[in-house]
């Protein structure tokens, strides 16, 4: 334990664990202690008026005990891999969980992976070429980016491409009719690729594309305009002076000297732009009836289908936790002041 | 208490230069312009944005236009009314964000140990959720209302400012004229009301100009989601979310979404000059391409 690295991992991943037990806990007092009523709004109005039907509805979800107890039965369920039965769907909140968890985490991946592209890409550009025509461009559009309203952005697409252009596949993962590919991942693009179903792959590709670049606008705005500040940092530091100085090429110094430093403070913005991404998903997959988790937590969220909401704000909170853990590490892996602090 | 003075005397000067530029001169006409439309639309307006006595969807033109939504009611005043709703209450939350999140986060770095314990880790459990999935769980939990949206927000945006302002607090508490406040006998809360807060309000607000369009867009996808406000309200997300009904008669959704955009962009433009004219670093900038 005397490395700092392996105290600032087990500190970090302590404290992962401690906001994982966090999260069941605010997940739980959020569906509870608020005054929506789950019982009328998963009884019909006749039942509701009956008061044994809605005793027994209570005794059956456990929501007669003392609250301590429903958390202590909640965690214990957790504990055996048990998020409950959606009131819904009728069917438990893991098998839900399990079908939409992949299309949310397709969609997310390929956005994050348009968004580091164009977004480091553009803030690069826009830190070079500082104050010049192609900067300013740049700089209002990265501020158009995370000022459009993404819902109305997805019906914009959607209406333009889809339903006058006719360029992009309508709603879902791929065109109505087709078999998905055989399950592994629950990526379609990725089950196409393994099983070699290239028909799949190019109707999963094709409906991924405009949701995923409608998701990631807001990101690339976000990532274009934290890599510009952070280049312009490095590009007024002494030893990039000084590296220009001796005659160095250009593309040494920028490679060597400036993108290395420069692009290590945006694993975190990555990592803090996914949880942005997960967000926009409820949005984006309501337009695009993406069968995604944010999709099913809108579903569960106005129908106050409690298990449910639980399920995806403990599955969503805990899968964001993990990222983050991962970029903290990283990062700390990475830059050795980070771990000494 | 004179050194910290002067410093922010210094950092008032270098505004002029920073408004001069494009993009805080577009931000500025495009925020007082909705200002305007906001607090005149009973004028302004063509229409009632209630009454539903138009022909029904009439496309923009003459008469109407931006045209007409699927009751008969006439777009451009139901934006310009929508002004009135989105506006104030985006305004309100970032206030109330504000104050919550700058008061907690000041007490959490003045008093330190459990205090700071408690309120920080609240802060890291709201931290812990993606925004929107949060700010819907507890929406929809409170139950669909305008103000239950905007209490919503002001659950997920607090922390932010907490955090912002608790690391400030860190900064300036140990300061000379902190502690000699302190010795000449001021209790806790006049110090932090006299010596502490007056000197961390500047990037507070600045973090709070950059706020308001993302708790626009917060506050309207809400609606958009049928979590806040409820028809007839001329509320901007739910009209975008009324034009999902008529997907063919594209005017009704487009101009409420390009209204949300402008007034976004236009306080993230103030926002961003904001930020480059009281940050030391980008000011060096500002403070060339004025020369």
């Amino acid at each position: 334990m005397r490395s700092p690295l392996a105290r600032f991992l087990v500190r970090r991943i302590l404290t992962a664990l401690l906001l994982a037990v966090g999260i069941t806990l605010v997940t739980f007092v959020l569906t509870n202690l608020v005054p929506g009523d789950p019982v009328a709004a998963n009884l019909g109005q006749r039942a509701v008026g009956d008061p044994a039907i809605v005793a027994q509805w209570r005794a059956d979800h456990g929501l007669d005990r003392p609250l301590p107890q429903q958390y202590l039965m909640h965690l214990e369920g957790l504990l055996h891999g048990d998020l409950g039965t959606s009131q819904q769907s009728h069917r438990p909140v893991l098998d839900d969980l399990a079908e939409s968890v992949p299309a949310t985490l397709e969609l997310a991946g390929a956005a994050i992976l348009v968004s580091l592209v164009l977004g480091v890409g553009f803030g690069v550009v826009a830190a070079l070429r500082r104050d010049r025509l192609s900067d300013h461009v740049l700089r209002v559009l990265s501020l158009v980016g995370i000022s459009v309203p993404t819902f109305w952005l997805a019906l914009v697409a959607f209406y333009v491409f889809f339903f006058r252009l006719q360029i992009t596949p309508g709603s879902g993962r791929v065109d109505p009719g087709m078999t998905p590919p055989p399950h592994v991942t629950g990526l379609y693009t990725v089950d196409a690729l393994l099983s070699g179903r290239w028909d799949a792959l190019s109707s999963a590709v094709a409906h991924l594309a405009a949701p995923a670049l409608v998701l990631a606008l807001y990101t690339i705005g976000l990532l274009t305009r934290f890599t510009r500040s952070a280049v312009l940092e490095v590009l007024g530091q002494d030893y990039v002076r000084a590296a220009r100085a001796k005659g160095l090429p250009g593309r040494v110094v920028l490679f060597r000297y400036v993108l290395r430093p420069a692009l290590v403070p945006v694993i975190t913005v990555a990592g803090l732009a996914f949880g942005s991404l997960l967000s926009g998903t409820v949005l984006v997959e309501a337009v695009f009836a993406w069968p995604g988790v944010g999709q099913y937590a809108y579903k569960s969220a106005t129908t106050l289908d409690l298990p449910a909401v639980m399920g995806v704000g403990l599955v969503v909170g805990v899968v964001y936790l993990v990222i983050n853990l991962v970029v903290d590490v990283l990062y700390g892996v990475i830059d050795p002041r980070v771990r000494v602090s | 208490m004179k050194r910290a003075g002067l410093f922010a005397r210094g950092r008032v000067s270098r505004l002029p230069q920073a408004w001069r530029r494009p993009l805080a001169v577009v931000g500025t006409v495009v925020t007082l312009a909705w200002i305007v439309v906001a607090l005149a639309a009973p004028v302004l307006a063509p229409h009632d944005p209630l009454a539903q006595e138009l022909p029904r969807l009439v496309p923009p033109g003459p008469g109407h236009w931006l045209g007409t939504d699927q009751l008969g009611r006439d777009i451009l005043s139901r934006i310009m009314y929508g002004a009135r709703v989105s506006i104030p209450l985006t305004l309100l939350l970032v206030a109330l964000s504000v104050v919550v999140g700058g008061l907690l986060g000041a007490c959490a770095g003045y008093f330190g140990r459990w205090v700071d314990e408690t309120i920080m880790r609240l802060a890291d459990l709201v931290f812990a959720f993606p925004t929107v999935i949060l700010a819907m769980v507890v929406a929809a939990a409170l139950g669909a209302s305008l103000g239950n949206a905007v209490l919503a927000v002001l659950v997920v945006a607090w922390p932010a400012y907490a955090r912002v302002t608790r690391g400030l607090v860190l900064g300036v508490r140990e300061r000379e004229f902190v502690l000699s406040g302190r010795l000449l006998g001021f209790s806790a809360w006049r110090s932090l009301r006299v010596d502490v807060l007056p000197n961390v309000t500047g990037p507070v607000l600045v973090l709070a100009t950059l706020d308001i369009g993302t708790a626009l867009l917060l506050l309207s996808g809400l609606s958009f989601l049928g979590l806040g406000a409820k028809p007839p309200s001329p509320e901007w997300g739910a009209m975008v979310a009324a034009g999902v009904d008529v997907f063919d008669s594209w005017w009704v959704a487009t101009f409420p979404g390009l209204a949300i955009l402008t007034v976004v962009l236009g306080f993230n433009f103030l926002g961003d000059t904001l930020r480059d004219a009281l940050d030391p670093r980008t000011a060096g900038a500002i403070k060339e391409r004025a020369l």
